[in-house]
C-alpha cells in the first residue's frame, strides 16, 4: 500500500488539489446564487416555502441521477462536474439564507431605513451580516456534501479524487482495485477535514464577534 | 437670566422648526384615517411631545416626518422647505431617529454604530472618529472604554445612550425619538430623561419625541401634543398650561388625577436654591480637607475628579484613615442632573443613606446639593401658591371649577 501511494504521489496530490479547486469553485458560485436567490425570495414572502419545497426536493434527487440528466446537455467533462456539484451546493445555503435573513430584526431595517440607508446599502451593512453566521453554516455543511458530490461526478471525466474510486470499481477483483478506492476514499476524507478547517477559520476572521455565539 | 432651558431664547439653537399642514394618512381599506388633518407647528430648538393612547396616530405621524411612511395627502416642512423636495434617503440622513431600545446594529461596535450616518454622509474617518468620540462623552460613556465594545457587551441605558449619540452624529437639526426609552427600568429611565434635557440645553434641537406615558412627555417637552383617535389634536400647549387649564374632558382625563403631584414633575432642581458644602479633589490632603469640614458643620465631603465631576461621597469617619482623598467608597454616589424634576429628587433622596442628592449640570459637572428640607419647603410654598391661583380663578369665573379653557400665565418654574 505505501509503495503504492510512494509512487503515485504527485498525481494524488495534484488530485486532491483538483478536487478541493472544483469544490471551491462550485461552492463559491452556490454561495453567490443562493444569496441572490434568498434575498428574492425574502422580498415576496410567498416563496419563501417554495424556496424550502424545492430545496427539499433537489436533496433529494440521487446525485448520478442529475449526472446522468446533464450529460446529454453538457457532455462529458468538468463542465458537468462542476454544474452537478454547484447545484448540490447551492441547496444547503439557500435555506439557510432564507431562513437567516428572516431572522433579521425587523426594527433593526426600519432603524437602518430611518437612518438613511439605501436598500444596497441595507443589504450589505445590515443584513448580510447579521444573517452571515447562519449562511456561513450552510456554507460549510455545502462544503462537506460537495466533496462526496464532486466525487460522483468525476464519473463523467470531471477532475478530482472521484476517478480513484471509480477505477476501484472497474478494476474489482485486481489486486490494486482496494488501492484505488482507498486513496480516493480516505483523500476525499482528508481534503474535507482541511476544507472544514478553513470554513472554521473563514467563520473566525468574517463573523462579527458583536453577534458570534 | 443666567438659567437657560424650557422656551428661553438665550442659548444655542442648531434646530429647525417642523410644520406639518393638513397631514392626512389613510390605508387602503380602513373607514378611518389614521392621521386625519394634522396641522402644527414645532419651534425650532423646543422638544415637543406626542402622547395619547395606543392606536391614536403617534408614531405614524411621526414616521411621517422622515417619510418611513409617506402622507395620502399634505404637506411637512422643515425650516420651511417640503421633506419631498430631496429624495428620501436624502432627507433621513438630515433627520436624528432614536427607536426604543437604541436598536443598534448588534455586529457593530459602539463607534461604527455612532459613525453610520457620518460615513454614509461622506465623512473621512479621522473627522468621523473625533465626532464619536465627542458624542460618546456628551452621553456619559467614556470613549476609551465604550469606543470598541458591542451592543450585546452594555447595559440596557447604555445601549439607550449610544442610540442617542447615533440619532445626534450627523448634527441633524430635527431628532425623531419613538419611545425612546421605553426599553429600561425606571430608574434609567429617569437619568436617561434628565440626560436628554441636559443634552438638548446644550444643543437646541428639534426634537419630536412620541411617548404613551404623560409623565415622561411633560417631563421631558417644551411642548405637548396630546392625540385623540386619528391623531385629531386634542390639544397642544405647554405642560404648565395643560396641567393647569385642560382643553377638554379627553385631556383631563388622560393627564389624569393628582395634578397638583404632577405639578412637582414640572418643577426643574435647578430652580430650588443648592447647598455648596465641602468638596475635594482625588489626591488631596485629608487633613485640611476634614478641617474645613468640621468647621462648616459638614458630616460629608464631596470628592470630584479633574473634570468637577462627583465621584465619591464618602462620611467623615471613612475618610480619617487616609492620608489623601480617594474617589472611594462609590456605592452611596447618587447624582441627579439639574433638569431633573423635584419627583425624581425626592425619588432618589428616598434610596440615598444621605438623604441628600447631589446635582449635576453639563457633562457630569457638581453644581451641589440639594437637601430633603429645601424641597418640602419649595413644595409648601408652591402648594399654597397654587391654593391661591385657584381661588383666584374661581372668583373670576364665578363657577367653581370651570377655569379650564382659560390661558393661566403660570408664573413658572424656572
Amino acid at each position: 500500500m505505501w509503495n503504492f501511494v510512494k509512487e503515485r504521489w504527485d498525481l494524488i496530490l495534484y488530485n486532491a488539489l483538483q478536487h478541493a479547486n472544483l469544490v471551491f469553485q462550485a461552492v463559491l458560485v452556490a454561495t453567490i446564487v443562493a444569496i441572490l436567490l434568498a434575498v428574492v425570495v425574502n422580498k415576496f414572502r410567498m416563496l419563501e416555502s417554495v424556496a424550502n419545497t424545492l430545496s427539499a426536493i433537489g436533496l433529494t434527487v440521487p446525485s448520478f441521477a442529475l449526472v446522468g440528466l446533464l450529460l446529454p446537455v453538457t457532455k462529458i467533462g468538468a463542465t458537468t462536474a462542476f454544474i452537478c456539484v454547484a447545484f448540490y451546493a447551492t441547496l444547503p445555503i439557500l435555506r439557510n439564507a432564507v431562513v437567516g435573513f428572516s431572522q433579521v430584526d425587523a426594527t433593526l431595517l426600519e432603524s437602518a431605513k430611518g437612518m438613511g440607508m439605501t436598500e444596497l446599502g441595507i443589504l450589505m451593512r445590515v443584513r448580510l451580516p447579521l444573517a452571515w453566521p447562519v449562511i456561513h453554516a450552510g456554507v460549510r455543511t455545502s462544503v462537506q456534501m460537495s466533496m462526496g458530490i464532486a466525487a460522483i461526478a468525476a464519473y463523467v471525466l470531471g477532475p478530482g479524487l472521484g476517478g480513484y474510486i471509480f477505477t476501484g470499481l472497474t478494476q474489482a477483483g485486481n489486486e490494486n482495485a482496494v488501492r484505488y478506492a482507498l486513496v480516493g476514499t480516505v483523500g476525499i476524507v482528508f481534503v474535507a477535514l482541511i476544507a472544514d478547517l478553513l470554513m472554521l477559520l473563514l467563520g473566525r476572521l468574517t463573523i462579527s464577534k458583536g453577534i458570534r455565539a | 437670566m443666567t438659567e437657560t432651558g424650557g422656551t428661553n431664547s438665550d442659548r444655542a439653537i442648531s434646530g429647525a422648526e417642523l410644520r406639518l399642514d393638513n397631514v392626512v394618512k389613510r390605508y387602503p381599506g380602513q373607514k378611518v384615517a389614521a392621521v386625519d388633518s394634522l396641522s402644527l407647528t414645532v419651534p425650532a430648538g423646543e422638544i415637543v411631545t406626542f402622547v395619547g393612547p395606543s392606536g391614536c396616530g403617534k408614531t405614524t405621524s411621526l414616521k411621517m416626518i422622515n417619510r418611513l411612511i409617506e402622507p395620502t395627502s399634505g404637506t411637512i416642512l422643515i425650516d420651511d422647505q417640503d421633506i419631498r423636495s430631496d429624495s428620501a434617503t436624502s432627507l433621513r440622513r438630515k433627520i436624528g431617529y432614536v427607536i426604543q431600545g437604541g436598536s443598534l446594529f448588534p455586529h457593530m461596535t459602539v463607534a461604527t454604530n455612532v459613525g453610520v450616518v457620518p460615513k454614509m454622509l461622506g465623512w473621512d474617518s479621522a473627522k468621523i472618529s473625533a465626532r464619536v468620540d465627542e458624542l460618546l462623552d456628551l452621553v456619559g460613556l467614556d470613549p476609551d472604554r465604550y469606543r470598541d465594545r458591542y451592543p450585546r457587551e452594555l447595559s440596557g441605558g447604555q445601549q439607550q445612550r449610544v442610540g442617542v449619540a447615533r440619532g445626534l452624529a450627523a448634527d441633524p437639526p430635527v431628532i425623531l425619538m419613538d419611545e425612546p426609552f421605553g426599553a429600561v427600568d425606571p430608574i434609567t429611565r429617569q437619568r436617561l430623561q434628565d440626560e436628554l434635557i441636559s443634552i438638548q440645553r446644550e444643543l437646541g434641537k428639534t426634537i419630536v419625541c412620541v411617548t404613551h406615558d404623560i409623565d415622561e412627555a411633560i417631563k421631558l417637552g417644551d411642548r405637548i401634543l396630546i392625540l385623540q383617535e386619528g391623531a385629531q389634536i386634542a390639544q397642544y400647549d405647554t405642560p404648565e398650561n395643560i396641567l393647569a387649564a385642560p382643553a377638554n374632558d379627553f385631556v383631563a382625563d388622560f393627564v389624569g388625577a393628582g395634578s397638583t403631584l404632577k405639578q412637582l414633575s414640572l418643577t426643574r432642581v435647578r430652580a430650588l436654591d443648592l447647598n455648596r458644602p465641602t468638596t475635594a479633589r482625588v489626591g488631596d490632603d485629608t487633613a485640611p480637607v476634614m478641617q474645613h469640614a468640621e468647621q462648616a458643620g459638614d458630616e460629608t465631603v464631596v470628592v470630584l475628579d479633574d473634570r468637577d465631576r462627583p465621584v465619591a461621597w464618602p462620611w467623615l469617619r471613612q475618610m480619617r484613615n487616609n492620608p489623601t482623598v480617594r474617589g472611594e467608597p462609590r456605592e452611596n454616589l447618587l447624582t441627579i442632573d439639574q433638569a431633573a424634576t423635584l419627583n425624581d429628587a425626592l425619588d432618589t433622596m428616598l434610596t440615598s443613606t444621605h438623604s441628600k442628592v447631589i446635582v449635576t449640570g453639563d457633562r457630569d459637572r457638581y453644581l451641589g446639593v440639594l437637601d430633603f428640607e429645601t424641597v418640602t419647603d419649595h413644595m409648601r410654598h408652591a402648594e399654597r401658591e397654587a391654593a391661591e391661583h385657584v381661588e383666584q380663578a374661581q372668583r373670576e369665573n364665578g363657577v367653581p371649577g370651570q377655569g379650564r379653557h382659560e390661558r393661566t400665565p403660570e408664573d413658572s418654574h424656572d
